[in-house]
Order: C-alpha cells, then sequence, then structure tokens
C-alpha cells in the first residue's frame, strides 16, 4: 500500500525536512516494506529492549555544577546572536500548508 | 616496535610525525583525510620529544601519530561528519577517547573522513568525496587485475574502503598514522578494517566512553579502534576504557589494562561457528576461507561446534527500524541556531529550519529521518518501533543461549566479499548497500557484544579479506587473546606501496608489521 499524502506531508512537517522528488518518497516505501518483514518473527510474551545495559544501574553524579562559564566558547559556532542571544528568525508561524508552499508533494 | 624506537631515541618524534604528514600529502589522492592538523601535530610532536629528552614519556602512546574519524569532537579543529551541516564547525571541547589519547601523548595528525554522520558501508556517500582503498594501489593488487585495453583514464579501477570509518581504516593501512578511532554503529569499523586488511575493534557497549562521538544510534553506537596488529588494539583500548562521568551508559566497573598472553595451547577453547552466517551472497571465495580458519582451529586442538543464532537475518531489519528512529531523534538538534550551517531563509523559526535541514543534510540521511519519523508516528509505533525492540531482544538472547552453552568466542566471516569497485558499489543505492554489507556485523551491535576483525588473507582479486570473531560482553580480554593467535597463525602481507616504498630508510623498513607495541 502506498503512503498517503496526507502522512507524507504530516512527515515533511514532523521532521522539517522534505522528500524533494519522487525518489525520496519511493526511498520510503521501500523502507516501510523493509522493515514490514519484522512481522513475520513471533513475538509473544518478549519484552521490548531499550538497552543492552538494562541489568545495570545507571550511573548518576551529584547534583553539583561542575563546569559552565563557556558563554564565549558557546556562542562563536552560531551564525547570528545578539549580546549573548541566539538569534531566531519569527517563531508561532507554521510552515506553510501544502497548498501554498513550494514543495514537490503538490504534484502528487 | 615504534614505541621501543622512540625510547631508545632511534627516532624522535617530530621525525615521526613529519614523515607522516609527508605521507599523508602523498597519498592525497586516497582521500583518507578531512583535515590535517600539521601545526598542532608537530607542536605535540615537539612537546613529546621534550619528554622523552628527560626520559619522561607519559607511557607507550607519547609521540605516537593518530588519526581520529571526523564525527569525534575534537577542540579547535574543524569536525564535519562528511556533512554540509557541519561544514566549519570548530568544535570547543575534546571527545573524551580523543582527551585521553592527548593525554597520554599521542600525536592527532588529523581528522578522516566517513559516509555523512557514519551512514553508510562504502566511506562514498560524504560531502568531500569518497575514500579510496589504499590496497587498490598495491603491487598485490595491480598484478591481479587484468589490464583495459583501452583506458581513457590512467588510473586503476580503485576500489572502496568500506565504511563508514573508510578514512580512519586507509589512514591506517597506508602508514600515515599508527592508529585511527573510528565508530562503530551498524559494522563502521570492522567491515572497512576487513577491506583495508587492518585490524577493526568494536569493544563491548558501555566500556568506552561515547562522550563527545556525534551520535546515530544512542544504544548501538561505539568508539572502534583500527590499528595494523592486535597488540595495538589492546594498548589503545588499555588507554579508552573505562568508566566516563560524562557519559552515563559507561559501566561504572574498574577497568584494568591488560597485556596479551602468547596462546600456545588452545586446547582448552570452544569456537563457535554460527550457521546462519552463511549468509545469501556470501563468495565462496570467503566461505572457503571462513572454513579453512575453523579447521585451523581444530587441527589446533580446539573445539569447534557449529552454533545457531536463529533471529540473526532479522537484524538487520530490526536495525533498518531502531536506526532510522533514533537517528530521526538525533538529528533534530541540527536546525541552524546554536552551530552549524544556517539557511538564510528568515521568514519563519520553522521555515528557516526547514530550509537549513534541506540544504545541510544529503539524501542518504533526509531519508533515514523521514523513515524513522515514520516508523515512530503514534499509528506505527507498536508496529514498528516496539516490535523491533522485541525482535533485538530475541537476537541478544540468542547470544546469551550460544555463549551459555559453553562456547568462548564465535568464528563469522566479516564481509560477503572483497572490496568492489567503486563504479560497481555506486550502481545500487546506500540503503541497499548497507541492508547489504552490514548483515555479518549488525547483530554484534545489536546485542552490544565485542567483535574484532582480524586480516586473514589476501583474495584472487588481491585485496584483504578478514574474519571477525565476536566475543562475550566484557570479555575484551579473551576475545583479543584468541584473536591474536589466530594473527600470528595466518601471517597476512604486508601491503606493497609504492608510494611507502619512496620513504625508504628508517621507522617503515624496520618494523616488518610497523606496529608501535
Amino acid at each position: 500500500q502506498n503512503v498517503s499524502v496526507e502522512v507524507l506531508d504530516h512527515l515533511e512537517h514532523l521532521a522539517l525536512v522534505d522528500f524533494r522528488d519522487a525518489e525520496g518518497v519511493e526511498r520510503l516505501q521501500k523502507a516501510i516494506q523493509f522493515a514490514d518483514q519484522l512481522h513475520e518473527v513471533n513475538t509473544d510474551g518478549v519484552e521490548p529492549m531499550d538497552s543492552v545495559l538494562e541489568d545495570r544501574c545507571l550511573y548518576l553524579r551529584e547534583d553539583d555544577v561542575t563546569e559552565g562559564n563557556c558563554t564565549k566558547e558557546l556562542l562563536e559556532n552560531a551564525k547570528e546572536k545578539v549580546e549573548e542571544y541566539f538569534v531566531a528568525p519569527p517563531g508561532n508561524i507554521p510552515l506553510p500548508k501544502l497548498g501554498e508552499r513550494e514543495t514537490f508533494l503538490q504534484g502528487s | 616496535q615504534v614505541a621501543a624506537a622512540l625510547k631508545e631515541g632511534h627516532v624522535t618524534p617530530t621525525e615521526l610525525c613529519q614523515r607522516c604528514l609527508s605521507l599523508i600529502k602523498s597519498t592525497k589522492f586516497l582521500n583518507a583525510y578531512i583535515t590535517v592538523a600539521e601545526e598542532t601535530a608537530l607542536k605535540q610532536a615537539e612537546a613529546s620529544e621534550e619528554r622523552y629528552k628527560k626520559g619522561q614519556p607519559l607511557g607507550v602512546l607519547d609521540g605516537i601519530p593518530i588519526a581520529v574519524k571526523d564525527n569525534f569532537n575534537t577542540a579547535g579543529i574543524e569536525t564535519t561528519c562528511a556533512s554540509n551541516m557541519l561544514r566549519g564547525y570548530i568544535s570547543p571541547y575534546n571527545a573524551t577517547v580523543v582527551q585521553k589519547l592527548l593525554d597520554q601523548g599521542a600525536v592527532l595528525l588529523g581528522k578522516t573522513n566517513l559516509d555523512e554522520f557514519a551512514m553508510g558501508s562504502g566511506s562514498t556517500d560524504g560531502v568531500f568525496g569518497p575514500v579510496r582503498n589504499p590496497w587498490s594501489y598495491s603491487r598485490q593488487y595491480k598484478e591481479k587485475s587484468v589490464p583495459k585495453s583501452h583506458s581513457e583514464d590512467k588510473e586503476p579501477d580503485w576500489v572502496i574502503t568500506g565504511g563508514s570509518s573508510g578514512g580512519s581504516a586507509a589512514a591506517v593501512s597506508s602508514f600515515t598514522c599508527f592508529a585511527a578511532l573510528g565508530s562503530d554503529t551498524g559494522g563502521s569499523t570492522r567491515n572497512p578494517a576487513a577491506h583495508c586488511g587492518v585490524v577493526g575493534l568494536k569493544p563491548t557497549y558501555g566500556l568506552i566512553s561515547r562522550h563527545g562521538l556525534i551520535p546515530l544510534v544512542n544504544s548501538m553506537d561505539v568508539p572502534g579502534i583500527l590499528t595494523r596488529c592486535v597488540d595495538d588494539a589492546a594498548v589503545v583500548l588499555g588507554s579508552l576504557a573505562g568508566h566516563d562521568p560524562k557519559d552515563s551508559t559507561t559501566i561504572q566497573d574498574n577497568f584494568k589494562p591488560f597485556e596479551l598472553p602468547n596462546l600456545t595451547d588452545v586446547s582448552k577453547l570452544s569456537i563457535g561457528i554460527p550457521k546462519e552466517y552463511h549468509a545469501p551472497g556470501l563468495s565462496s571465495e570467503i566461505l572457503t576461507i571462513w572454513s579453512k580458519a575453523a579447521d585451523l582451529f581444530e587441527n589446533a586442538g580446539a573445539k569447534v561446534v557449529e552454533v545457531s543464532l536463529p533471529h540473526t537475518r532479522y537484524s538487520i531489519v530490526c536495525y533498518h527500524v531502531l536506526c532510522t528512529a533514533e537517528v530521526a531523534s538525533n538529528m533534530a538538534r541540527f536546525d541552524g541556531l546554536e552551530y552549524g550551517h544556517r539557511s538564510d531563509m528568515n521568514e519563519s523559526t520553522e521555515s528557516m529550519y526547514a530550509a537549513t535541514r534541506r540544504e545541510g543534510f544529503n539524501d542518504v540521511v533526509r531519508g533515514r529521518i523521514l523513515s524513522g519519523n515514520y516508523f515512530l508516528l503514534k499509528q506505527n509505533y507498536e508496529k514498528y518501533f516496539i516490535k523491533a525492540q522485541k525482535v533485538r531482544r530475541l537476537i541478544a538472547n540468542d547470544f546469551v543461549k550460544v555463549f551459555r552453552s559453553g562456547v568462548d568466542v564465535l568464528l563469522t566471516p566479516t564481509t560477503l566479499s572483497d572490496a568492489a569497485p567503486y563504479v560497481e558499489f555506486i550502481k545500487e543505492d546506500n540503503r541497499t548497500r548497507s541492508a547489504q554489507d552490514d548483515i555479518l556485523t549488525q547483530a554484534a551491535n545489536m546485542a552490544g557484544l565485542p567483535a574484532i576483525n582480524v586480516p586473514t588473507v589476501l583474495s584472487e582479486r588481491g585485496l584483504p579479506v578478514g574474519l571477525q570473531f565476536i566475543g562475550r560482553s566484557f570479555q575484551e580480554q579473551q576475545l583479543l587473546t584468541v584473536a591474536k593467535w589466530f594473527e600470528k597463525q595466518v601471517q597476512f602481507p604486508m601491503i606493497q606501496l609504492e608510494e611507502v616504498n619512496r620513504h625508504d630508510h628508517g621507522v617503515f623498513q624496520h618494523q616488518k608489521s610497523a606496529s608501535f607495541s
């Protein structure tokens, strides 16, 4: 089954990455097909595994400040900044809807 | 051997450094290095020389030139992950493993090339171009290749290094450094090690810190070690392993560096041969090599048994889902605000993010992010992500069962065939290739087990073929001891490169295997 345009559009919004062309969508279709092989395996009664170290206790350190005061270093790699702030374009403006923006998906 | 030479003053760290640097320049066509840190390397070499003069070297690694894969943060040196997204990004800090090597006096020559964000099995998909396997230019390969009747291109039919740590493998294989760091998520250290004829060690998950390694799959990534012999790998492992408070996925047990005994009696050893690793696509040549290796152990008195890891063939599918899901999450940090590439699009935060990511990532990365997001959608979560996690447990349990039955170490092939020519390799897309090539190495990452590639023999085409040993969790000493025994038995030939022979005298000629321990 093919993935619907709504889902494709939804994915583009979630990932903030675009499919760019038919090949991109094909790639996703193939990936899903490939992943469907998982359903051949019987996993009744099996617990999902998050980590191979699940039998060990996670290391937690003391809640003491040990590092910091490196504002200058942290700001060095940013392109746009003002004083000690990272500058972003205005927020709260959603990505244009499917019909209004330039995207390959309009054609499908 | 080089360390001994340094100690006795036969060669100085600066000479060693300069030789390596000039070798890097003359092997530039391999495209193994993205950044060469000439100035800092020479400074480090000079500092090391001072220490040797005073008779106070920091350890075995003092003055030894090393290279680091470009997805490890290195303070003051550009770290790109072979992606446009991080071009020009100068790390403000050193990854823990890099820091540890520097603290031991190692000389960092530069950052090596890889597949973009370590996604791929050929080291062909980075923005700085593909890495060429040094063996493409070896006498051994050239002798075996059929000369083209008409060649528009004077270049030999060069072969890939494998990936994604291809640059590191090529760097070690071409003698430009004595050890290199790679990363291993699905076989990314062992695959290029096999194709380039070097030792590639993937340690147990949790043994070496990932702090500073730009993550791909947090639950499977490990820093990998590439060297020319097993003893060297043990030395590097000794300096890197251990708990790091900055990486809470490192175990807290005390790690004691070890030296490898020279095993002479293997009769107490039990070697497992997993039958599912006779995977479709395995070349008959490698099958023969694998059988011969098993016979080698048997004839020496070891117990060789066939074992079964029934879920092996699902490991790639499982990896595909878990990897893309974790990638979708890990790549979310690249938005152009705090570091890295930033698009000029300024209409809104979201459109800036979208444009930045469209410009910064290549098709492979974007494809994985989108697939990952698909598998994490609410309607798909149980069906794919949770399901994959369950299959992961089945795979890990397969190994537990086999090791519990008395097997000490597993012996498997590392790759399906020897290195493919570049023009052949690029005919299929990245995902297909990865799915094919990772099949033998992936399961060890799934289960978090240590694994090592040992170069075994040259193929009919004159290219290296390696075999893989998989050990029990945190039993690197046993694993490496067996690997060292095997290495001694097979006596893998040294690469005969014209460029290296030109740098005639001194260091490289003295050492048969050009190792540093």
